[in-house]
């Protein structure tokens, strides 16, 4: 039993990782621009099946590393293109654009890459577990929950230190104010938007190691990560990733008891939060700009 | 066959889809363009309305109107409950809540195979009505085409009366300005609700008569894809008029129904029209009908 739920509960905390990773772009680009990103879910699974192409070039850990900016290329392009246009209107109209965009992203993946799924090859190191009594630690989930850990360490810097960092924490809370202050807002945005979707891209890559790669990869992933933002509370990104682990973790304990409840689970978690702290966990009351 | 249809290449069916859809569209109009608040999970209680008509004509009282009414009152109950918790967010907030709750649905309905049926949806059979005086044999295409058109006929009207009620006027006055419309005493939030209430009776009547229409309820009629589709048409046929969704609508279901007879990959077009759409003609269709004629 304690072996079951010692399972569930890691298994729980690999999800959360995903959910985190995810939320967290999405956090970022509904922060500075108020997009509800409904396409998150393919621009992941255009990561995963840039990392299945260059796989056989640059090799597992080459395509890690590149393919996730691959995906926030597109994500630059798409951003500057089609979305912009709708920063003066009502958020309505992103959220439907990226709605919209969501369907010819998971189309397009499938007149390239095919429907049927395709294995991801993953280094034989990460593919042995690690101890025969805790056989669901395996090389290639400590792995990902390091490196979630590891990228959202690198993301937290950046926003602290770095000057687009800090116009990206400034933008969020007022962007009139930055933007008078003589920084070019269109380009802030779209670096914002990239880098949002540069972690929609590391967690395909992820994703496609652990499950395979389908064009629907990214669909599982995307309500609990929209979950995650409301349970953490909009305008707060440690809010968001809390959120995401949570999530993850109580799905993963709810499984050992309610299988069939587990997906469930997260949405009352999300009326409960609702009903107590209607801004969320970590959200300010009234502090979300809208 | 109703006349019209012969038009576009349709065949009846097809015409009672198109009215019945038009209606959920212009049923989350009534949120997003009346009141200007993003609905984006009406697929859950439109969906919820059909599995309980379902359940209802399989497995409890085989009558046509006794599931309709049950399929409105839990559809539109369930609506009351989650609007509650949605009445007190706003903006994109709002917008995020109502989608990840409309999954809820989903969920149940793709998980509880012994009562949904899981994946592999639910059939059942619509009965025909006996009421005594008037027998109606709503197992032909054409007479429940009638049907639908007359409850559609009756919902607009309902739907135009409650929009040009003092009601429909406060939340007019809460999409144009909300703080104002606070100052004027007007206890937003509980209109807000009072309004998700009755957009999710219109959307729970369109539910149960999809339902019957189809003799068949899929739990893939309650995803988020739906409610966004939902939104979609609203926004193609023009969200600040009264007939503009079911325009919108008309649209989506022919050029659905035509694209996927056509190509596999009719999704790629179905989502650049939304792009373009939005783009390019955001009062819509009927906003572009409007310039013309101004």
């Amino acid at each position: 039993m304690t072996q079951l739920l010692l399972f569930n509960v890691f298994n729980g905390l690999v999800i959360g990782a995903f959910y985190a990773l995810m939320a967290l772009g999405l956090s970022l680009i509904i922060n500075l621009t108020n997009v509800i990103n409904f396409s998150h879910g393919g621009f992941l699974a255009l990561g995963a099946y840039f990392a299945y192409t260059l796989e056989p070039y640059l090799g597992f850990w080459g395509a890690l590393i590149v393919s996730p900016f691959c995906a926030a290329l597109i994500g630059v392009i798409v951003e500057r293109i089609l979305i912009r246009p709708l920063y003066s209107r009502d958020p309505l109209y992103s959220l439907l654009l990226t709605f919209g965009l969501a369907f010819v992203l998971e189309d397009t993946v499938r007149y390239i890459w095919g429907a049927q799924g395709l294995p991801m090859k993953v280094p034989q190191v990460l593919q042995s577990s690690l101890s025969q009594t805790l056989f669901f630690l395996t090389g290639y989930r400590v792995f990902m929950v390091v490196l979630v850990a590891v990228a959202v360490a690198i993301l937290f810097l950046i926003l602290k230190k770095t000057r687009l960092g800090m116009r990206i924490r400034a933008g969020t809370l007022d962007l009139e104010m930055v933007s008078a202050l003589g920084v070019d807002v269109r380009i802030l945005r779209n670096l914002n938007f990239g880098l949002g979707i540069f972690f929609a891209g590391l967690a395909g890559v992820l994703a496609a190691g652990m499950l395979g790669l389908t064009p629907t990869i990214g669909d599982q992933l995307i309500m609990p990560s929209f979950v995650a933002v409301i349970v953490g509370g909009l305008g707060s990104l440690v809010g968001t990733l809390f959120g995401g682990i949570l999530i993850g973790v109580a799905t993963g304990v709810v499984t050992v008891f309610y299988p069939s409840a587990s997906e469930a689970t997260i949405y009352v978690m999300m009326a409960l939060v609702l009903l107590v702290r209607p801004h969320g966990l970590f959200g300010e009351e009234g502090g979300t700009k809208l | 066959m109703p006349y019209w249809i012969g038009y576009v290449g349709g065949y009846t069916d097809l015409a009672s889809r198109l009215l019945i859809i038009g209606l959920a569209a212009m049923a989350t109009n009534l949120l997003v363009g009346h009141s200007g608040v993003m609905a984006f999970g009406h697929a859950a209680y439109f969906g919820l309305s059909s599995y309980t008509t379902g359940l209802m004509i399989k497995y409890l009282i085989p009558s046509t109107p006794v599931g309709f009414l049950a399929g409105i009152i839990v559809g539109t109950l369930g609506g009351a409950i989650i609007g509650f918790l949605l009445a007190r967010l706003r903006g994109i907030y709002f917008a995020l809540a109502t989608i990840a709750f409309g999954q809820v649905f989903f969920f149940i309905a793709f998980r509880w195979n012994a009562v949904t049926g899981g994946d592999n949806g639910l059939s059942f059979q619509r009965q025909p009505i006996d009421l005594g005086f008037l027998q109606l044999n709503l197992g032909s295409s054409r007479v429940y085409y009638y049907v639908a058109l007359a409850v559609f006929a009756v919902c607009a009207a309902l739907m135009a009366v409650v929009l040009r009620s003092p009601f429909g006027r406060t939340l007019l006055a809460m999409r144009e300005n909300e703080r104002r419309a606070r100052f004027l005493s007007i206890p937003v939030n509980r209109h807000l609700w009072m309004a998700y209430i009755v957009s999710c009776f219109f959307v729970a009547v369109a539910g149960s008569l999809y339902g019957m229409l189809n003799n068949f309820v899929s739990p893939h009629d309650l995803h988020w894809t739906q409610s966004g589709d939902f939104v979609l048409m609203a926004v193609i046929g023009g969200m600040r008029s009264f007939w503009g969704p079911l325009l919108g609508a008309a649209i989506f279901v022919v050029a659905q129904d035509y694209l996927s007879s056509l190509t596999g990959n009719w999704m790629f077009f179905i989502g650049m029209l939304f792009v373009l759409v939005v783009l390019f003609l955001p009062r819509g269709i009927a906003g572009l009908l409007q310039r013309r004629t101004s």
